[in-house]
């Protein structure tokens, strides 16, 4: 489909999309820090970017592995001890300013996520769509009672166990978790649209196929993988510096299923889907607190029916492009050196 | 037709190519399922640029032979060797990258994807760029994707698809998912191609017009064929020489003209009127 | 050796249940997540009969498995049938939505705590030297043992076992054969769920307690019990069963109680990494 007006050089599109992204950002947060958005407002919204962060990851995993991992609460879980112990050891020492020093934690609680799931991968991806399914499971429970009990083996406090971990610096701010959240987007989105994107969609599609195209599938498997469980560590650490105090309860299987039924809802394979979603069921509750007690209810059978009805969830797998847009807005082309898929629904 | 002339190992290619190393030898390749000698002895050799053929009736393993050439099957026993390599062992994936590209008896294409995104995948190692250079989305990005895009238009024109790119790869009537994925399987750079029942569901001017482009490929990459079929017009009409399988062992070797008056070929064959 | 004794006597329940797990996999390939929770059903029925319409233990008893049987069916009517023919992955997250809609359905309707269940037996303790074997024990054992002999003449000589059997080979050929799919289908469901259904009341035997999420923990643990053994054989369950309940029981005679539940998900990844097909199970292979 080719549009015949004028393009414009790549750079300045480049700098134009950098512009706008940070004049975005600064003006939100400078919004939502004049104190316009109520702090609890503040709070859900700070919580909806954790949960579209979580979901992106598991989007990946899920829409375009085509996997299903059941245990991904257990990153969450590594990230944000990673991240707490990490924070509260070193804003202990003299002189080190939290909020500067929070990048690294989150960094740090990613990393370690990515690479437990590095690890866990190595059996994990051997085996096909059921069995993974219960084997990430089985990692995750296992890393929620190691984080349980290790306090008994280590025999000094480290991750207090039940007792919870408190006095985490409440570093998560909205400036921290836009950014994250945009960066987990774009890279997701970047590595989707490209030659690697294309190889984990088609392992996803036909392995046997893309194996003999000559595709690693062990390493694209291994690298989605990790890289979706980098990401839900980034939000694990994000969730622990917004709460201040953890304990391994709040990672367990029904903490997977929720992250899972987030993406499911939006649209295994959408990463527009993943954001509303989350936006929704994040938001949804808070909306409707009178009705809490029916909450899980509801997202069961929600659930249950969205499979039965609409498998593909509420967006499909379309997926929204950015250059798209913004050339349709500015009535230029956009991006034309990869096939773009314009707003198909797939059943 | 070309003539077929003995190589020094064994087997015979045909004279053209008598000057290169045979790009695929089987040596004693054979395979068990539990207690089930599916195929057994199968030794063949293939001329640089020959068009083969692998013929048989239903049931008689060509597929396997393509699963355990591929590695898709493990062999029990014998040897793979590609070019100059002893490919025995190597993984489905090795194998592609190697040189030995297929396609598939039940057309296995990226249902989701696009025409052009299909033979993309193909070309996914011919494009140079990393993670970072689509992350950051550098020039080698651009300039990959471009390239990529690009030869894969190149490539779909030896069918004519070229205005096909941007369409749904699963939507595509049948003779075309067939074409297309010979030439996703192209785009590997293979030294020999094998094709699994080319010519399945195609009527008689689509079976002519196949014919005529397997040669072309073959004349324009200089690459070597194997195909599987049951249409017995391609089959003598294209090939230069033919293996018959029976019951996982091959039963005649040789030119078409060797293999039609065969009274073995035609006793295994027997009502077969594919024409 | 106590430890033992328990270990087997959790192990018939997990048993108990894996069965039901292994059964509908056989047949439809789906790892039915909200097996477990049937228990759960079953032993509020059994509460409810008990306390709430003074029904003596029989009755509650036969309600339960009853009540666990019909819901098992309902269940594979309702969610499962319309699934059949969708990707394997959808019919997963269904399962695993009905597992969560009956552990908050029974929260709100009977709140998070425990119910306690009364009595449904009164079996007196067996002296076997120094050691006492505590009636629950071995009644449970017993049950167990007389439901899995039971179900395996069903599944070897009647007509329904046969079907069953035939479907899991090849489904395309059972049905060319005249066996309707449904009823088999429906009736595996039964099966496995009546199973459960007897093994919840086994387990309130031992832990007379009701509670929302009691068969979350023992529905997974049964279910790493099934892969054990292989998922999709019926011995293999039986022998995954005891298994993991004696894994357990010597886990905590060793000191490593809490340690009890991560020591299950480590014999599931071993079993996942070693053979994924379990003890007896079998391999599927992919045409290509």
């Amino acid at each position: 489909m080719k549009k015949t007006a004028k393009k414009l050089p790549m750079w300045l599109r480049y700098l134009i999309n950098t512009v706008l992204f940070v004049a975005l950002l600064l003006s939100s947060t400078a919004f939502i820090n004049s104190g316009s958005v109520s702090p609890y407002h503040t709070k859900v919204i700070i919580l909806c970017g954790i949960n579209m962060i979580l979901a992106l990851a598991l989007n990946l995993a899920t829409g375009y592995l085509g996997q299903l991992p059941l245990g991904h609460a257990g990153f969450m879980a590594l990230g944000a001890y990673s991240s707490a112990i990490f924070m509260r050891y070193i804003t202990a020492m003299p002189g080190v300013s939290a909020s500067a020093i929070f990048p690294l934690g989150v960094l740090l609680g990613g990393v370690i996520a990515a690479f437990i799931g590095f690890l866990i991968g190595i059996p994990a991806l051997r085996l096909k769509g059921d069995y993974l399914a219960i084997i990430t499971l089985g990692f995750g429970e296992i890393i929620r009672v190691v984080l349980l009990n290790i306090d008994d083996v280590l025999g000094f406090k480290f991750t207090y166990g039940a007792a919870s971990l408190k006095n985490i610096p409440k570093t998560t701010n909205f400036f921290n978790t836009f950014l994250c959240v945009s960066l987990t987007a774009y890279i997701i989105h970047t590595v989707m649209k490209s030659r690697h994107g294309r190889a984990i969609l088609a392992i996803r599609d036909n392995e046997i196929a893309a194996e003999a195209c000559g595709i690693n599938t062990v390493y694209y498997k291994t690298f989605g993988f990790t890289l979706s469980a980098f990401f839900t560590g980034v939000a694990g650490a994000l969730y622990a510096g917004y709460l201040g105090v953890i304990s391994p309860g709040a990672f367990g299987f029904m903490k997977s299923i929720e992250i899972l039924v987030t993406v499911v809802l939006g649209g295994m394979g959408s990463m527009l889907g993943s954001i509303i979603s989350a936006t929704v069921l994040t938001a949804l509750p808070e909306v409707l607190r009178a009705f809490s007690q029916y909450r899980m209810i509801a997202y069961s059978l929600l659930l249950i029916i969205v499979m039965i009805f609409k498998p593909s969830g509420l967006m499909g797998n379309y997926d929204f492009s950015l250059s798209t847009l913004l050339g349709k807005l500015g009535g230029r082309t956009g991006k034309s050196a990869v096939p773009e898929k314009e707003g198909e629904d797939n059943e | 037709m070309s003539k077929l002339v003995p190589v020094p190992s064994r087997g015979m290619v045909p004279e053209r190519d008598v000057e290169s190393p045979p790009v695929l030898e089987t040596i004693h390749l054979g395979v068990d399922f539990g207690g089930l000698v599916a195929v057994d002895k199968f030794n063949i050799v293939i001329g640089k640029t020959e068009i083969s053929g692998l013929i048989g009736p239903n049931g008689a393993g060509k597929t396997t032979v393509f699963n355990l050439l591929t590695n898709v099957y493990k062999p029990t026993r014998g040897t793979v060797i590609l070019g100059d390599k002893d490919i025995s062992g190597m993984s489905t994936r090795q194998v592609c990258r190697a040189g030995m590209a297929r396609t598939f008896q039940n057309i296995r294409l990226f249902k989701d994807m696009t025409v052009a995104e299909n033979v993309m995948v193909g070309l996914h190692h011919d494009i140079k760029y990393h993670t970072p250079g689509a992350v950051f989305r550098l020039p080698s990005f651009w300039r990959g994707e471009k390239y990529a895009k690009n030869k894969a238009l190149e490539m779909l024109s030896i069918f004519n698809m070229q205005d096909m790119g941007d369409l749904k790869a699963g939507g595509l009537p049948y003779g075309a998912q067939r074409r297309l994925e010979i030439v996703r399987a192209l785009a590997t750079k293979p030294m020999i191609l094998l094709l699994d029942e080319p010519a399945a569901g195609m009527n008689p001017s689509e079976t002519a017009e196949l014919m005529e482009n397997i040669v072309k490929i073959r004349d324009t990459y200089q690459i070597a064929i194997l195909l599987i079929e049951h249409d017995m017009k391609l089959v003598m009409g294209i090939c230069e020489g033919i293996a018959v399988l029976n019951y996982g062992r091959i039963i005649a070797k040789g030119t078409p003209a060797e293999i039609a008056s065969n009274p073995l070929v035609i006793e295994a064959y027997l009502g077969k009127k594919e024409a | 050796m106590e430890q033992t004794l328990n270990g087997i006597q959790t192990g018939s329940v997990y048993a108990l249940v894996a069965l039901g797990y292994s059964m509908v996999y056989g047949i439809i390939l789906l790892l039915n997540f909200a097996h477990g929770d049937i228990i759960m059903v079953g032993a509020y029925t059994a509460w409810f009969f008990m306390t709430n319409l003074g029904q003596s233990p029989i009755v509650a008893v036969v309600a339960a498995v009853i009540a666990c049987t019909l819901l098992g069916i309902t269940i594979e009517k309702v969610a499962y049938t319309p699934l059949r023919k969708a990707p394997r992955l959808s019919l997963l997250i269904t399962a695993i939505g009905i597992s969560f809609l009956l552990q908050n359905l029974a929260q709100l309707i009977f709140g998070a705590g425990a119910k306690p269940v009364p009595k449904i037996v009164e079996v007196k303790s067996l002296n076997l030297g120094s050691v006492s074997v505590s009636g629950n024990a071995i009644l449970t054992i017993v049950v167990s043992v007389i439901s899995m002999l039971l179900l395996t003449i069903l599944i070897k000589k009647s007509k329904m076992g046969k079907a069953m059997r035939a479907v899991s080979e090849d489904t395309e050929a059972a049905q060319l054969m005249g066996i309707s799919l449904n009823k088999t289908i429906s009736f595996t469901f039964a099966v496995g769920s009546a199973l459960a259904g007897i093994g919840s009341v086994l387990y309130c035997a031992a832990y007379p307690q009701a509670s929302p999420t009691m068969g979350g923990m023992l529905g997974l643990k049964a279910f790493v019990a099934a892969v054990l053994g292989g998922i999709g054989s019926v011995p293999g369950a039986v022998i995954g069963g005891f298994a993991i309940g004696l894994a357990e029981a010597w886990a905590s005679a060793l000191g490593l109680s809490v340690w009890k539940d991560a020591v299950v998900f480590a014999i599931l990844i071993l079993v996942l990494v070693i053979k994924p097909t379990g003890l007896l199970g079998r391999n599927l292979q992919e045409k290509v």
